[in-house]
């Protein structure tokens, strides 16, 4: 009897058996890398505003403080977006006919509010409050990196569980002094690692095991 | 010595009945799938059951699209028919896996002619019991976050000391064996199919999946290792995948389920409800086929043998229960086992359970119960009846009252509680159908090491080759040993 196969069938056999465990590795290694991609969490990308506000001029150039415009963060769950009249504080003088102004005057004019692109969205089932991170030394550079340099504001972190939890597992990692905490220079190595754990204590920031509740986050 | 060996083997009745040789075997086995005609029955058999298996996809359709709500758990009563279920497959699962792997270590010749669709069996009610717990998360396709542990963007594992991860991994587990064991099995016979397959297609389909199985003495010893590792693996997981399912329960402080006797009541019973399953299949299979030769009357006895033994430790286990209420002087366990038995809702549940698992059982001390398949066939599907019971009255009895008297409430299953479980039993043997028209049902070369051909005494030259009925092709593509 001819055999039905061709010699060669016993090593593409050989072969697929060794293809189907590359190939299902492979498969998940993409799918973890996907899943932290910017594609999936919008790192790094940066959005058309219906202004293009720079932040770099503004906190870099200008040195204005973070609460002028976010005067919330201290106080509530959200930083608080300004609203046209802090702009106006200074544009009713300073480039007060300028074209690239217009839509922020004609907002003051007609009292509507500009639209801004949520740029950092959490998801709602996650509870999330500026006053808190804000009062326990978290800085304003530790989620949103430098904010000082980005002329258009982009999401510096993938926001995702994992980052969020890697903080709570280990805070003393990420605080510092609370004066320091609108400092955009500020290092994290400007701390030796018992200065943090010092620094943790007197924060009066809680257990490791409160901070990753469940319903610390998820109310 | 040798003449005690010989009296004991004269002694056990033939596995094989009938004048078979090497090639009648293959011919009788191998013809169902290659050279018969489809039987008619098999048309309105499968027909049937995949009608029933539609309930199934309907019931999912539903479910995905409304969510979970319209079955009928809720608290207090959070799991019924979902658990339930599970339990009730997943222990019909076992006596595949009891006779594939433990009666091979045991050298017990009757596991051969019934191993093949045992497996098959186990396979598949394992595939319609993880349907139901995947479901119950409501949205399966997240299910891999919560169940697997594996680097998700989260930055967390599941809760390892949950008895229900450990049930995530006894079951993969289990699956992923009794597949290997099923399919590693099969592959001789898979060959024999290609060698005999006249259809071009069906010649490539078995062909790929016999991995060019030449029947050469290497591939042969190589196949013994295999296949006896795998039985090795199997072995303990007979034992630990239905004690690990009753972890579920026993780790938790449920009265009725906090019990430390819940492990081998629950693989007792797995193996019991198995066997009752396995003689469900095979005594109309084998008067459908005409396999009476292999499986024959001996076997079904054995059978009935053991689902008379592993009966009486589960109605010792009863017993037990009871025992173990009064005796732990907890009020809340003495309450459960009144309300169960006497002043509950679903008295009538725990007693049905008796009538299916107790008392149907004892018929089988009786010869003449043992010896007929009408019996044994009847007797096995009230067994299954009383083994799908006796997860409702561990589940939903204690479930419906426990501590606090406020949050008692009843449960009552709804239309898809019922499309669900009956549409899993069209599913299952939907696939038993189509197991037995493409695969062989059973294994033909095991088969053929019970002829007495297989086994001759003498000398080399004294041997006929023609009692093996088969025409021996040479392999010349086979490269010497190296």
């Amino acid at each position: 009897m001819a055999q039905f196969f061709h010699k060669s069938a016993n090593n593409i056999a050989r072969i697929s058996m060794i293809l189907g465990v590359v190939l299902a590795g492979t498969a998940f290694y993409v799918y973890t890398q996907v899943a932290r991609s910017s594609y999936l969490t919008g790192r790094y990308l940066e959005k058309q505003q219906p202004v293009q506000f720079s932040h770099k001029h503004h906190v870099g150039d200008d040195g204005i403080d973070c609460r002028y415009c976010h005067s919330t963060v201290e106080t509530t769950a959200s930083a608080g977006m300004p609203p046209t009249q802090t702009c106006m504080n200074c544009h009713s003088q300073l480039w007060s006919d300028s074209e690239y102004l217009e839509p922020v005057r004609a907002s003051f004019r007609d009292n509507k509010p500009i639209q801004w692109e949520r740029i950092h969205d959490l998801p709602e089932f996650a509870y999330f409050n500026h006053s808190i991170h804000v009062a326990k030394g978290v800085g304003c550079s530790t989620c949103h990196g430098q904010i000082d340099n980005m002329p258009s504001v982009y999401q510096e972190n993938t926001l995702q569980m994992e980052w969020c939890i890697a903080c709570h597992r280990e805070p003393e990692k990420y605080i510092r002094p609370k004066s320091e905490v609108f400092n955009m220079n500020w290092q994290n190595s400007d701390l030796t690692d018992d200065e943090r754990l010092e620094l943790k204590a007197k924060n009066k920031i809680r257990s490791r095991e409160l901070l990753t509740s469940c319903s610390t986050c998820h109310r | 010595m040798r003449d005690l060996k010989e009296i004991q083997l004269a002694m056990q009745p033939p596995m094989v009945e009938g004048d078979h040789d090497f090639g009648s075997v293959s011919d009788k086995i191998g013809d169902i799938t290659l050279k018969r005609k489809t039987p008619f029955h098999w048309f309105i058999g499968f027909g049937i059951a995949f009608i029933v298996a539609q309930l199934l996809m309907m019931t999912v359709t539903t479910l995905l699209a409304r969510g979970i709500g319209i079955w009928g758990n809720n608290q207090p009563v959070g799991w019924a028919f979902d658990i339930i279920n599970f339990v009730w497959w997943i222990g019909i699962g076992h006596a595949g896996t009891l006779i594939s792997a433990i009666l091979l270590l045991l050298n017990q010749k009757w596991r051969t002619s019934i191993n093949r669709f045992a497996e098959a069996m186990t396979l598949f009610a394992v595939a319609c019991a993880a349907m139901f717990p995947l479901l119950h998360t409501g949205r399966p396709w997240l299910a891999a976050y919560w169940l697997f542990p594996y680097p998700n963007t989260m930055g967390i594992w599941p809760q390892f000391r949950s008895p229900l991860i450990w049930d995530v991994f006894a079951v993969s587990t289990y699956a992923t064996i009794s597949l290997l064991f099923w399919y590693v099995g099969l592959i001789p016979d898979l060959a024999t199919l290609r060698d005999r397959a006249k259809n071009k297609y069906f010649k490539f389909l078995y062909g790929i999946f016999s991995w060019g199985w030449r029947g050469s003495a290497r591939h042969w010893h190589r196949y013994e290792i295999a296949y006896l590792i795998l039985a090795g693996i199997s072995t303990p997981l007979v034992l630990s995948v239905h004690s690990i399912v009753s972890f579920d329960f026993s780790v938790s402080q449920v009265p009725g389920w906090h019990a430390s006797f819940f492990p081998p009541y629950f693989v007792a019973g797995a193996i019991y409800a198995g066997f009752a399953m396995v003689l469900i299949l095979c005594i109309p299979l084998r008067v459908w086929y005409g396999m009476k030769d292999f499986i024959t009357d001996t076997h079904l006895i054995y059978m009935g043998k053991v689902m008379l033994a592993t009966g009486l430790i589960v109605v010792y286990s009863y017993v037990m229960e009871a025992f173990f209420g009064w005796y732990s002087a907890s009020q809340y366990e003495q309450f459960m086992i009144y309300n169960r038995i006497w002043t509950g809702p679903y008295w009538y549940m725990y007693w049905l359970l008796i009538l299916c698992n107790g008392m149907s059982i004892q018929l089988l001390w009786f010869k003449r119960f043992r010896e007929s398949p009408f019996w044994l066939f009847l007797i096995s599907i009230v067994v299954s009846i009383g083994m799908w019971l006796e997860r409702f009255v561990i589940i939903v009895t204690s479930l419906n009252r426990d501590f606090l008297p406020s949050s008692w409430a009843m449960y009552s299953p709804t239309m898809f509680d019922w499309s669900m479980f009956i549409g899993t039993i069209g599913f299952f043997f939907t696939l038993i159908y189509l197991f037995v028209r493409f695969l062989p049902i059973i294994s033909i070369f095991e088969v053929r090491t019970l002829l007495p051909a297989a086994n001759v005494h003498g000398h080399p030259s004294d041997f006929d080759e023609s009692v093996l009925g088969v025409e021996y092709t040479y392999d010349h593509t086979d490269p010497p040993n190296k």
